[in-house]
């Protein structure tokens, strides 16, 4: 890439705009992945019995059990939501961005 | 195709009742096995051939030539990493141990989405062929990528010794060969899948695999719970009614501090995010829109696969556990307790004969048998990879290598890989392996994690800083591994480990972080400069995709 086309994408305010929306909502969606997962991977090391807990009185079923699925789905739901968004709003965004550095 | 699978599910209500009360009969000859598995083997060699006609450049070789769509390179990326060991390993476990079993599952999930958010298209964007091109993007070549191909080969080879040992063990129990011709037999088919295939015949055997992995196992567990009126409460209340224990139903002692908690989190989660075989697979798809997709369908099929395991692995203990058919009497009688024939990494083949008797049973062995050689062959590519892209290509003949010639270095490598894994394969069998995927995944998250995530998101990082911090990641990594508990005290014998963690991941993940860091920062070489100011222009390529591979059109 030459040096001039560098300086423009980087001063293109759509450029400025992908990359501060993109990199927060990625890093927001990654903390939500860690909180949950070494949340999960805590309680289990501090406090295992609290998902040894009945679900409810004499069920066998324990609450480790739904939260544990929970854990699985969850991952599966965060990386829907940041495919939706990337290749919808983001990736129009690039498409522009890369039209301009081409055109003008 | 409808009334196939009804008259499936109907018969197997029959069999599982048969299977439970009938007669004990062991088979010497699995013939049932060995003709499915013959049928694998035949599609795809058949496929190979195909894929042979379509590799002539070195792009198709490493890449499939960039052309895979999103959903197919999902399902092979779900083949690469639902390997036998975690089909029947963590059935396994949740047959011993019940609900650490899933704790264990979802460590090996959670990775991947930090995959997409971090890594996924900015690989897509920057790289070609492997994690190496991106790692050294704007450092000095030879350094890094002969580091990241150390890297490489060491996740690759461990990985490869511990999938080689599990394949000959497995065979031998299931079609009653030979250790050693099971070995070898392995390591042939495997050579010819990516010497003459490349990345596009490896790609095929991946999703035929996973296809045949997600449908089987669908299959037990939809046979299990229909044993329990689909209700989940029945099923855990019979499990633990069986054991005779309610442990099963809460966490147990598979992490009992929360230091090792926290280690063994890291190293499922960011070695995931470092092994070369999985990375690869970005570079066979046209665009970043195609790899977030790719790591949207392995998720779901990673993490369905990990819920049918645990259904499966209760299907165990209710089905197969004090099962007098599975019972292993030569070891009762020696030890005493309740052993199963194979010991309990057969769990789930016990449990497919008992929902579906000999024919399933037989499906199951064959569809473990072809998750060994997709497994394998993936990882072979990626090592080959390593030492003809990085090493020869790029090292050796400093970038001008011809293409042709790179791909014939890519397969002697693959050959003489293929050889190294069945040598090794051999010599490993009476060993206790036990520690080499947690080390292949602490080098992985050690070394070539931090390197490849801080070249795509830190300007100040120079090859100096990448090098002696990679370096010491790896180090410490391995150091520690045979410092601690499953080597220092299993494997060597000694009474007590000098590194109390059985997981080092937490303390070398932070020494090569850290190490890159001091040393990138006390970098004031003239190149570490240069290398600062070339971030920018990489940044927009990794964020844009501008001036990134395109995709061949088949």
């Amino acid at each position: 890439m030459k040096q001039e086309m560098v300086d423009r994408i980087k001063n293109d305010p759509d450029f400025l705009q992908l990359t501060r929306v993109r990199s927060k909502f990625a890093w927001t969606l990654t903390i939500v992945m860690l909180v949950i997962y070494f949340g999960f991977v805590l309680v289990i090391a501090f406090d295992p019995s609290l998902l040894g807990t009945p679900l409810s009185e004499g069920s066998v079923t324990t609450v480790g059990i739904p939260v544990g699925v929970g854990v699985i789905i969850s991952a599966f739901i965060l990386t829907g939501i940041y495919v939706r968004r990337a290749n919808g709003e983001f990736d129009e965004l690039t498409a522009k961005i890369k039209a301009k550095a081409k055109g003008e | 195709m409808k009334t196939l699978l009804l008259v499936l599910l109907t018969s197997f209500a029959a069999f599982a009742g048969e299977a439970l009360t009938g007669e004990v009969e062991k088979q010497a000859l699995n013939m049932s096995a060995i003709i499915m598995f013959l049928i694998f083997v035949g599609a795809t060699l058949g496929i190979t051939y195909w894929a042979a006609k379509r590799t002539k450049t070195a792009k198709d070789f490493y890449t499939a030539g960039g052309g895979i769509t999103g959903f197919q390179n999902g399902m092979a990326i779900a083949g690469d990493y639902m390997s036998a060991a975690s089909f029947l390993g963590i059935s396994a476990l949740v047959y011993a141990k019940g609900y650490d079993g899933l704790i264990y599952s979802i460590g090996f999930l959670v990775g991947w989405p930090i995959i997409l958010f971090m890594v996924a298209e900015q690989l897509r964007n920057l790289g070609k062929y492997t994690f190496a091109d991106v790692a050294s993007y704007r450092l000095r070549q030879t350094p890094i990528r002969t580091l990241a191909a150390v890297g490489s080969i060491l996740t690759v080879v461990l990985y490869l010794i511990a999938q080689m040992v599990g394949a000959g063990k497995l065979i031998q129990l299931l079609f009653g060969l030979d250790y050693e011709i099971a070995v070898v037999l392995v390591g042939v088919l495997m050579i010819l899948y990516v010497t003459f295939g490349g990345m596009l015949a490896t790609t095929w055997v991946q999703i035929i695999k996973a296809f045949l992995l997600l449908s089987g196992a669908t299959f037990m567990a939809i046979a299990v719970m229909a044993h329990y009126n689909f209700n989940f409460e029945t099923l855990f209340a019979t499990a633990v009614q069986m054991k005779e224990t309610t442990s099963i139903m809460a966490p147990g002692g598979l992490v009992s501090d929360p230091v090792s908690a926290i280690s063994l989190g890291i190293a499922l989660m960011f070695g995931t995010a470092g092994l070369p075989h999985i990375l690869m697979r970005f570079f066979t798809v046209s665009d970043a829109k195609e790899a977030r997709k790719s790591v949207f369908y392995a998720t779901g099929f990673i993490g369905y696969f990990y819920i049918l395991t645990f259904i499966i692995g209760f299907g165990a203990i209710v089905m197969v556990f004090q099962n007098p058919q599975y019972l292993d009497l030569a070891k009762q009688a020696v030890d005493g307790g309740a052993p199963i024939l194979g010991g309990d990494n057969m769990a789930a083949i016990h449990l497919s004969h008992a929902v579906g008797g000999d024919f399933f049973l037989g499906f199951i062995s064959a569809v473990a048998f072809a998750t060994i050689l997709a497994v394998v062959s993936g990882l072979t590519l990626a090592g080959a990879s390593a030492i003809s892209h990085d090493l020869y290509a790029s090292v050796i003949r400093k970038g001008k290598a011809d293409g042709m010639m790179e791909m014939k270095v890519s397969k002697v490598s693959t050959v003489i890989l293929g050889i190294v894994a069945i040598y090794l394969g051999i010599a490993f069998e009476d060993q206790n392996i036990a520690f080499m995927v947690g080390l292949a995944f602490a080098i992985a998250a050690s070394a070539n994690f931090p390197i490849l995530f801080l070249s795509m998101y830190w300007s100040k990082l120079t090859t100096r800083g990448a090098l002696f911090g990679g370096s010491l990641g790896l180090l410490t990594a391995a150091v520690l591994v045979v410092l601690g508990p499953t080597v220092w005290v299993d494997v060597l014998k000694n009474a007590e480990a000098i590194f109390p963690y059985k997981y080092p991941a937490l303390f070398s993940v932070s020494a090569a972080f850290i190490g890159i860091w001091f040393f990138s920062i006390t970098d004031r070489s003239e190149n570490s400069e240069k290398e600062k100011e070339a971030y920018e222009a990489q940044f927009i390529r990794s964020q844009t995709g501008i001036g990134a591979e395109g995709a061949v059109e088949h």
